[in-house]
């Protein structure tokens, strides 16, 4: 079987693998880390969203052979050493974001990215386009829209700028 | 400084989050036992055919195959049973065919399990469950109930004539026909309410594990209620006495309905887990969640109202054909009966109603509920009938609905079928509505979207709901197979903390906080000092679990109650140890105190008392401090409102866009209100879904064309708006709390209103009905229909 070598949430994993295993399965069932969740087959749901080398990933679209050499990090590996959550975290519990949580992990993962990538700002309509990738069957979105909004100013460590309407 | 206010009320952020933002949740499909193997299901791809026993030799020597299992090597276990038995207007029961829990020589929708293949891992499973040569012969099929009750149907199944499963009524016939007669206008729409899906985030998993030491068999699994599993797969199914069989429904990735059932794959993991004495799990993929959860609605619907010259109901007249799918699920047949129809006076004062509903088998999925269950068909037909009537009868809508409401002094209000509201003021909820939602100053954001060129919309919606269930001598008058009480085991710890064991079951709902709140509210106890146990039949003494808008209502009350308990006998420990007579012994804010002197105890040092009983009235009193009780409802209980939905088209695509949703929901008192509106607001996305985006489709013959995420349009962030959610809140009379609910008015209020707003929208077009959902397609074919008139061509 081919291995495949990755750093996950900080540390450095080899792993044999089959060809077919997704990276999502290298993740839930080779390393134990099930904060990743599949909630589809067609890679439309997010619910699998992780960070490789800094970027989200749907880690059911992706081999685990292609992740070799990369920094994966996942909805475990987010929290400071010491349990301090990332701001993404803090604001999706202080808005209420999350009910069920299943779709939760991915949702952090990839609204970290959204926020990350977009220093200018973000209106709520970005927010809005910039989640396609995810469903949520619980919230109706409202209460995330606003978490991620919330989370822009304490990452970038100013206000977020009045949307320029 | 004081602790912050953590009780009834207050909107505390939720206890279960930290393990939901920090990837720790323990969902089924987390799960892994010691020498697990897995088990993938062959189903169906056929809607109706027959096919001979399955040579599973094959497939056997494939790799890591450990075994093979269809209907022959199931003769021992029973079919999966219905919970509740309706009655034909004649008085004899329904038809009630056989569900198995493999296909017994036929298969009766896409997605019918045949077969279990079970290997080491899934792939492998999956890899031998596909060689696996089924030889079908198809046989003729029919989707629709409008096909199915057509004479000379294909038949769903042998023993069921006309495909009809019940033949039900309710109301008084004769006084609706005679008050149709003399009426001034009658009104009349034909209407369906489209099937769903429900999907659920998580999809379903079960594992069942047996321990070769005890015999004892556990199932983790999916459920909303673990306790009803454990009765229905142990007594019908796999004759597994309670004592022998533990179910278990760890953290639940949503349910919406579709984890209230008992299915087929549940018996079939923790059967072969005995047989095989290793765990074996099973996991839905996504595309098995399309075609084995059960679906929701389909409904298709005659209604008519008559009205007094001046507006007022006279009568009411529907009749429905539901379709239950291929098998009846467990409450499939609840939900157009008894969910539904008696419903339908909803927050009106209609004098007599006439109902009558035939549920039919056809070869599609099993039916049953999925959020609002019956209650989103009723008030879909009924809101989008009123607001016909106001259009035909060139009566202002909201005026025609104002003028027909129950009064706010009429409580209890007895409707004519069946139901007794206990409380209401559907007065306030619509003038806070139509305030919140500016229905005043609709006509100038009409005009300033239509100088942009876009059609603009408003609509609203009345709902009354009946919720909390429920009374279980009522609903077993009615057919139901099962009680519907809830149960609370209250034990606060010798040194004042608390665990409290509900038979509810929480996937998203928030229960580990509102229920803490609850507890740290009446006990005086810090919230951080209690937690909130659930989903696990080892742990918790009985329960119904969640569904219909029931967990505080009933669980609640069943707290409460544990709780009165509790507080009862510490005060006679506090009468002991302060030498006081009970009956001065009062308790608040965690303390007994001596009435009218400073003397007192806290609730931690009376736990300890109970506890180490070296000062304590051992002959008349027990040691320990740990209360149950069972509460059983005295009614249902009954939220209302009023939703305003405001819709944009763009008339060169017919895009429907929501612009302004405003929800005002009597949900009764409120525990925490930072609950309260994600449970509205999930609730609105779900019906807003319904409304514009969401269909299951089927082919004529049964072929599920809309299987997949590709070809089901869930709502996502960009389909939907902010939502403006209020509360206008009267207190339920008859339970402790007087609360109501909230799991489902959002689902229920909602797709009327978005309909009669594209209506609106559409105003001059010529359009009187547009059926769900509203896709962008029917709205453009609409627009592009003709002539565009400025008036409604009548
Ligand atoms: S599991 Fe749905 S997108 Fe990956
Ligand atoms: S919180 Fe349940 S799916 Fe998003």
């Amino acid at each position: 079987m081919p291995q495949v070598s990755v750093t996950v949430n900080g540390k450095p994993q080899t792993v044999q693998v089959e060809g077919r295993t997704l990276l999502v399965e290298l993740l839930r069932e080779k390393l134990g880390l099930t904060g990743t969740h599949v909630g589809c087959d067609t890679s439309q749901c997010g619910a699998c969203v992780v960070h490789v080398d800094g970027r989200a990933v749907k880690s059911c679209t992706m081999l685990a052979l292609q992740a070799d050499g990369a920094k994966v990090t996942t909805i475990e590996g987010l929290a400071a050493a010491d349990g301090t959550l990332h701001p993404m975290q803090e604001m999706f519990r202080e808005h209420h974001a999350l009910q069920c949580g299943f779709c939760t992990p991915g949702m952090v993962m990839a609204a970290i990215d959204l926020v990350n990538t977009h220093p200018e700002g973000l209106t709520e309509e970005q927010i809005r386009h910039g989640l396609e990738g995810n469903l949520c069957r619980c919230t109706g979105y409202h209460n995330i829209v606003k978490a991620i909004a919330a989370a822009w100013p304490l990452m970038h460590g100013k206000s977020l700028p009045a949307a320029a309407e | 400084m004081a602790p912050p206010f953590e009780g009834i009320g207050a909107a505390v952020r939720r206890k279960e989050d930290q393990r939901f933002i920090s990837g720790r949740g323990t969902y089924t499909d987390d799960i892994n036992r010691p020498g697990q193997l897995y088990a993938f299901i062959r189903r169906s791809d056929r809607p109706h055919a027959k096919f001979p026993a399955v040579d599973t030799g094959a497939a056997m020597e494939l790799p890591g195959v450990v075994a093979i299992y269809t209907a022959a090597d199931l003769a021992n276990i029973g079919g999966l049973p219905c919970g509740w038995q309706i009655h034909n207007k004649d008085g004899s029961p329904m038809a009630e065919p056989k569900h198995p829990v493999l296909a017994e020589g036929v298969v009766r929708h896409v997605g019918d399990p045949i077969a279990v293949v079970i290997a080491e891992t899934r792939q492998q499973a999956k890899d031998a469950a596909e060689k696996l040569d089924i030889a079908f012969t198809d046989l003729p099929s029919v989707a629709t109930v409008s096909d199915a009750v057509k004479p000379g149907a294909p038949l769903v199944h042998d023993s069921v004539p006309g495909n009809v499963c019940y033949d039900w009524h309710i109301g008084d016939k004769a006084a609706v026909d005679a008050a149709f007669a003399g009426a001034a206008h009658r009104v009349r729409l034909d209407l369906t309410n489209n099937r769903l899906i429900p999907n659920a985030m998580e999809p379903r998993a079960a594992i069942g594990d047996y321990d070769r030491a005890t015999g004892d068999y556990t199932l983790y699994t999916t459920s909303q209620n673990p306790h009803v599993i454990r009765l229905l797969m142990g007594a019908f199914v796999l004759s597994l006495p309670e004592h022998k069989l533990r179910v278990v429904a760890p953290d639940v990735g949503g349910g919406f309905g579709s984890k209230i059932y008992h299915y087929a794959e549940e018996a079939i993991v923790t059967w072969a887990a005995g047989k095989l004495a290793r765990p074996v799990k099973w996991t839905a993929e996504r595309n098995e969640s399309f075609m084995s959860d059960a679906h929701g609605r389909d409904h298709v619907s005659t209604a008519e109202l008559a009205l007094d010259k001046d507006g007022k109901f006279l009568a009411l007249r529907v009749h429905t054909l539901a379709n239950m799918g291929a098998y009846l699920s467990t409450f499939s047949t609840a939900v157009p009966t008894y969910l539904y129809a008696t419903l339908l006076a909803g927050v009106y004062t209609t004098p007599v109603i006439y109902a009558e509903v035939k549920a039919m088998f056809t070869n599609t999925v099993p039916v049953d509920a999925y959020r609002g269950a019956g209650r989103p068909e009723a008030t879909f037909l009924l809101e989008r009938l009123v607001e016909v009537a106001a259009r035909d009868t060139g009566m202002d809508r909201v005026e025609l609905r104002r003028r027909n409401l129950i009064p706010r002094n009429a409580f209890p209000y007895q409707t004519p079928v069946a139901l007794q509201y206990d409380s209401g003021d559907y007065q306030a909820t619509l003038d806070t509505a139509l305030k919140h939602a500016d229905w005043a100053g609709f006509e100038a954001r009409r005009q300033a979207a239509a100088a942009k060129g876009k059609l603009r919309g408003i609509g609203l919606s009345t709902y009354l709901e009946a919720c909390g269930i429920a009374p279980s001598a009522v609903v077993g008058s009615l057919g139901a197979r099962a009680a519907l009480y809830e149960v609370a085991n209250v034990r606060v710890h010798p040194t004042g903390s608390v665990s409290v064991f509900t038979g509810t079951h929480s996937h998203g709902q928030g229960h580990e906080t509102t229920f803490a709140q609850l507890v740290s509210d009446q006990l005086g106890v810090p919230l951080a000092s209690v937690d909130v146990v659930h989903g696990d039949t080892a742990k918790i003494p009985f329960g119904m679990g969640t569904y219909g808008s029931r967990s505080l209502a009933v669980g609640g009350s069943a707290m409460v109650k544990a709780m009165d308990k509790i507080i009862a006998k510490g005060k006679k420990i506090a009468a002991h140890l302060m030498e006081a007579d009970v009956h001065d012994i009062e308790f608040k804010d965690g303390k007994f105190t001596v009435a009218g002197t400073d003397k007192s105890k806290t609730i931690g040092e009376i736990a300890l008392t109970a506890y180490v009983p070296h000062n304590y009235p051992i002959e008349e009193l027990e040691p320990g401090l740990e209360e149950t009780a069972f509460y059983d409802p005295k009614n249902f209980t009954f939220p209302g409102g009023c939703h305003v939905c405001e819709v944009e088209i763009d008339r060169d695509t017919g895009v429907v866009r929501v612009v302004n949703f405003t929800a005002v929901d009597d949900v009764g008192r409120v525990i925490n209100p930072m609950i309260v509106e994600g449970q509205v607001q999930g609730g609105v996305a779900q019906g807003i879904g319904q409304a514009l985006l969401e269909n299951a489709a089927y082919d004529a013959d049964g072929n599920l064309l809309s299987g997949s995420f590709m070809d089901y349009t869930m709502p996502r962030a960009d389909d939907l708006p902010n939502f403006h959610v209020a509360t206008e809140n009267t207190m339920c009379t008859h339970n402790p709390l007087g609360v109501k609910g909230c799991g489902e008015v959002g689902a229920i209020g909602s797709p009327p209103a978005v309909i009669n707003a594209v209506v609106d929208a559409l105003r001059d077009y010529g359009v009187r009905q547009i059926d769900m959902p509203a896709t962008a397609a029917k709205i453009w074919a609409i627009i592009n229909a003709g002539p565009h008139h400025r008036k409604p061509a009548e």
